[in-house]
């Protein structure tokens, strides 16, 4: 044997204990990737070309469309425009040369892939977080390296043709933005990436991404024509936690496994119905189906796996009737407004309804359902954020409307306890746990099951969601339609009349 | 230095490699041979810690490839199919990359790098850009990273391919070497020669299972029988084809050619002559028959698809020639 290596002896680092997951020799590591991608990037025409003209040519470009535009708006008195305009083209300035790093992620993550040279670096000591970082930081560091020279140059520029300085709360909130916008997109890049063989996939993915950051900027000028730059802080804290779920998730798909054992580049619509339906029907290979009770004892036992997405909607059920109470102080009602509101003969009301009794019950339950099936649709594209405000909006609409009833002078307990307790009991439980079953699934790809792929596990996260829908949640939902439509007009009548 | 024990490897419903068996002693050299889609690949990726076996075990220089992957990735050096290099660095630039990935410092990861080069007939061309690199040079350079933190265990998938037949003959004299080195080396080829040549045992694997075992000769002996011989006489045979038959196992007879086995041919080739002139009769010529690895590797792989069984069911069978695991009993 040849000389004994004295690499041989040396000790890897124990991860026990650490606050993160990652410590100085792993940055080290990665670094080494670091240096060398970016090194790689920079002998790359078709990435440092553009880079240039985006960090020198594009802000003065900027610069002189936001002279004109001033000249040409005072002209009418209309300066506002322009003094709002002039921060969003700084924000325009520092977002383009970060789009770049979408780029540059597609390219460094699944580019090495298309290329072969990714198994040699999976063959050395690196581990998978090292190599994750290395690459994140490598897509990084250029962009935003150029986009912060291109905000230097726009605001030189402008400080030297219009004297025009920034206030500091809106520069740091732009150099933020930035910088979170440009993690976001690598952090979405590296999911994509993951899950493909080839660049043109990943680039065909990468409109899962493109399409929220146009929609974003699109937001972040609203909020910036609006002058609230309060808004713009909540958006890059909103922009900062959707960063760390991304974050986690590559984490969790960027390992070996995922890289060389798989990929979707063709949609296996079979396979995908299979695993569906296999939890969703509990089929076994052993046993086959299960009778309607063992299948029904089966659903039951997904109940313990909904404890924690149960317990945030409940913490977000408290905050939705704490955010209408908020918001019926911040905006209550005009004193004509309340005193129609004071005037609301219920019983009179539930008596116009008589007719409609018959068929409230079905128009209830199929409601609820529709609301149900559109917060999951709109949630499972979102990571569950629309389709848990959706859950949310309703119960926020209620405590709104019985603060606002107490400002009237009415009995809030009277309204709660007529109009909505009786079928509540059941509504809202059942809704909960719907609502937590829902975003148990559309949160399933963060953290993978070990030994699935993210397409598994969300596929069978959603197949628990349909389960619990179709076992639990449609009956009980349709019990307290029945609730609704026959037992809480009768309270309603007892108590107002 | 390398094991493993029923190493499984399953894709969804798909098992790429089943309860495969292995051991590589220190200083030996395992060649896989095997149809595209055997595991070849899939096998060495798990020995390399990888990917995660489905099931079984195994161990490479010591270390567990499920509970230990840094440590067994760092005590092994691999060569992919496609050596896959970053074609806008020079050679030696990429070879300090990989260097540094093993915590070698740079003074000596180019005295290294710079040795290996001349080694493999690369002289000058450390400083040029990997993209101007021949096909053969890319596979080289990738053996040379491979090569470069002196790994104990060295994985190697199609070295030579791509290679020029002198490239090839370097490349092949330096795994020899490596050999020698006592390193632990397992050769995944498609070139039968090159096999038999560096190879000191021989693993047919099809169909994600070893179905054969063995040295290239034991392969050769278990399933193409003992060598065989051909032998030339002054005149024909005429009538004592039953003496010869007394110390070998005569194939055919044709006039004064004759075709026999014999297990030892060393031993019973110089009776057979001695016999033959006791008999009156002139040996003009005695050769062997030329026995081809392909032979050997086309009948493992073509029976195992004409019987339509796994190589595990065929070893069920009664009298079964094929290898049961890695100490090649057959």
């Amino acid at each position: 044997m040849a000389s004994v290596d004295p690499l041989r002896s040396v000790d890897l680092p124990s991860r026990a204990g650490r606050l993160l997951p990652f410590d100085a020799h792993d940055l080290r590591m990665a670094l080494i990737v670091t240096r060398r991608e970016v090194r790689d990037s920079f002998r790359d025409w078709r990435i440092i070309i553009p880079i240039i003209l985006l960090t020198l040519f594009f802000p003065l470009l900027m610069n002189f469309t936001a002279q004109r535009l001033l000249s040409f708006v005072s002209d009418y008195g209309a300066e506002i425009i322009a003094t709002r305009l002039i921060p969003f083209l700084l924000l325009i300035v520092g977002f383009f040369p970060t789009s770049f790093s979408l780029v540059i992620a597609l390219e460094t993550f699944v580019g090495e892939k298309e290329r072969k040279s990714l198994e040699p670096l999976l063959a050395t000591p690196l581990t998978n977080t090292q190599l994750y970082m290395g690459k994140i930081l490598a897509s990084v560091i250029p962009p935003l390296f150029a986009s912060y020279l291109g905000i230097g140059v726009y605001l030189i520029g402008l400080a030297l043709t219009l004297d025009w300085y920034p206030p500091p709360e809106l520069f740091v909130q732009t150099v933020l933005l930035t910088t979170v916008q440009g993690l976001l997109m690598v952090a979405g890049a590296v999911v994509v990436s993951s899950q493909t063989t080839s660049t043109r996939a990943a680039n065909l993915l990468a409109s899962f991404i493109i399409v929220p950051m146009a929609l974003l900027i699109q937001l972040e000028a609203v909020v910036m024509f609006w002058g609230n730059y309060t808004g713009l802080w909540w958006l890059i804290l909103g922009l900062f936690v959707a960063t760390l779920i991304l974050v986690r998730v590559g984490l969790g798909v960027f390992n070996r496994e995922e890289l060389l054992g798989r990929d979707i580049d063709q949609i296996r619509i079979g396979w995908m119905w299979r695993i569906f339906w296999r939890r969703f029907s509990g089929w076994q290979t052993e046993s086959g189906y299960p009778g309607p009770v063992r299948w029904f004892r089966q659903t039951l036992a997904l109940l313990p796996a909904l404890r924690l997405p149960f317990l945030f909607t409940l913490l977000g059920f408290a905050g939705a009737v704490a955010f209408g109470v908020y918001l019926a102080y911040r905006y209550p009602f005009a004193a004509p407004l309340q005193a129609a509101l004071a005037d609301v003969d219920q019983v009179q009301n539930l008596a116009q309804l008589r007719g409609l009794l018959g068929r409230l019950p079905l128009f209830i339950f199929l409601h609820n359902l529709r609301v149900v099936a559109l917060a999951a649709l709109l949630g499972a594209f979102t990571f569950g954020v629309i389709g848990f405000m959706i859950f949310m909006l309703p119960w926020a609409l209620i405590s709104y409307i019985s603060v606002q009833l107490a400002f009237a002078g009415l009995s809030v307990s009277r309204f709660l306890l007529a109009t909505i307790a009786p079928h509540a009991i059941v509504e809202l439980p059942v809704l909960l746990l719907i609502a937590a079953a829902a975003l148990r699934w559309q949160t399933a790809f963060i953290s993978p099951a070990p030994e699935q792929t993210v397409s598994q596990t969300w596929l069978e996260a959603g197949a628990d969601f349909a389960r619990l829908l179709v076992g639990l949640g449609a009956p009980l939902l349709l019990l307290a339609a029945l609730i609704e439509a026959f037992v809480t007009p009768l309270v309603v009548i007892a108590l107002y009349s | 230095m390398i094991e493993a024990r029923g190493l499984t490897k399953r894709f969804e419903d798909f098992i790429a490699v089943n309860r495969l068996d292995l051991d590589v002693q220190e200083g030996e050299l395992l060649a896989l041979l095997g149809p595209n889609g055997a595991g070849k690949t899939t096998t060495v990726r798990m020995l390399s810690a990888i990917l995660r076996p489905t099931a079984g075990q195994a161990r490479v220089a010591g270390y567990d490839v499920i509970r230990e992957p840094d440590r067994v990735r760092r005590e092994i050096g691999m060569l992919t199919e496609q050596p896959g290099l970053y074609l806008r660095m020079s050679g030696l630039e990429y070879l300090t990359f990989y260097g540094r990935l093993y915590g070698i410092d740079d003074a000596r990861i180019h005295a290294r790098a710079l040795a290996l080069f001349d080694r493999f007939a690369m002289q000058g061309a450390a400083e040029r850009r990997l993209g101007t690199y021949s096909k053969g040079m890319r596979q080289k350079v990738g053996l040379i990273r491979a090569m470069l933190h002196d790994p104990a265990v060295l994985l190697l998938d199609e070295p030579t391919s791509a290679m020029d037949p002198h490239s090839a003959r370097l490349v092949r004299n330096a795994i020899a070497e490596l050999r020698r080195d006592r390193r632990s080396i397992i050769l995944c080829t498609h070139n039968l020669n090159e096999a038999e040549l560096l190879a000191d045992r021989i693993a047919i694997i099809h169909q994600g299972e070893i179905v054969a075992l063995d040295t290239a000769a034991g392969l050769k002996r278990r399933l193409l029988g003992d060598p065989q011989m051909e032998l030339r006489l002054d005149r024909p045979l005429d009538g004592h084809r039953a003496a010869l038959e007394a110390l070998v196992s005569v194939d055919w007879v044709r006039g004064d050619l004759i075709r026999y086995r014999t297990p030892e041919p060393a031993v019973n080739n110089p009776r057979l002559v001695q016999r033959l002139t006791e008999l009156g009769l002139g040996v003009v010529g005695l050769y062997p028959v030329s026995q081809s690895l392909e032979e050997v590797y086309l009948r493992v792989v073509n029976r195992d698809e004409a019987s339509g069984l796994t190589g595990k069911e065929e070893l069920a069978k009664p009298g079964a020639e094929l290898a049961r695991n890695g100490k090649g009993e057959m």
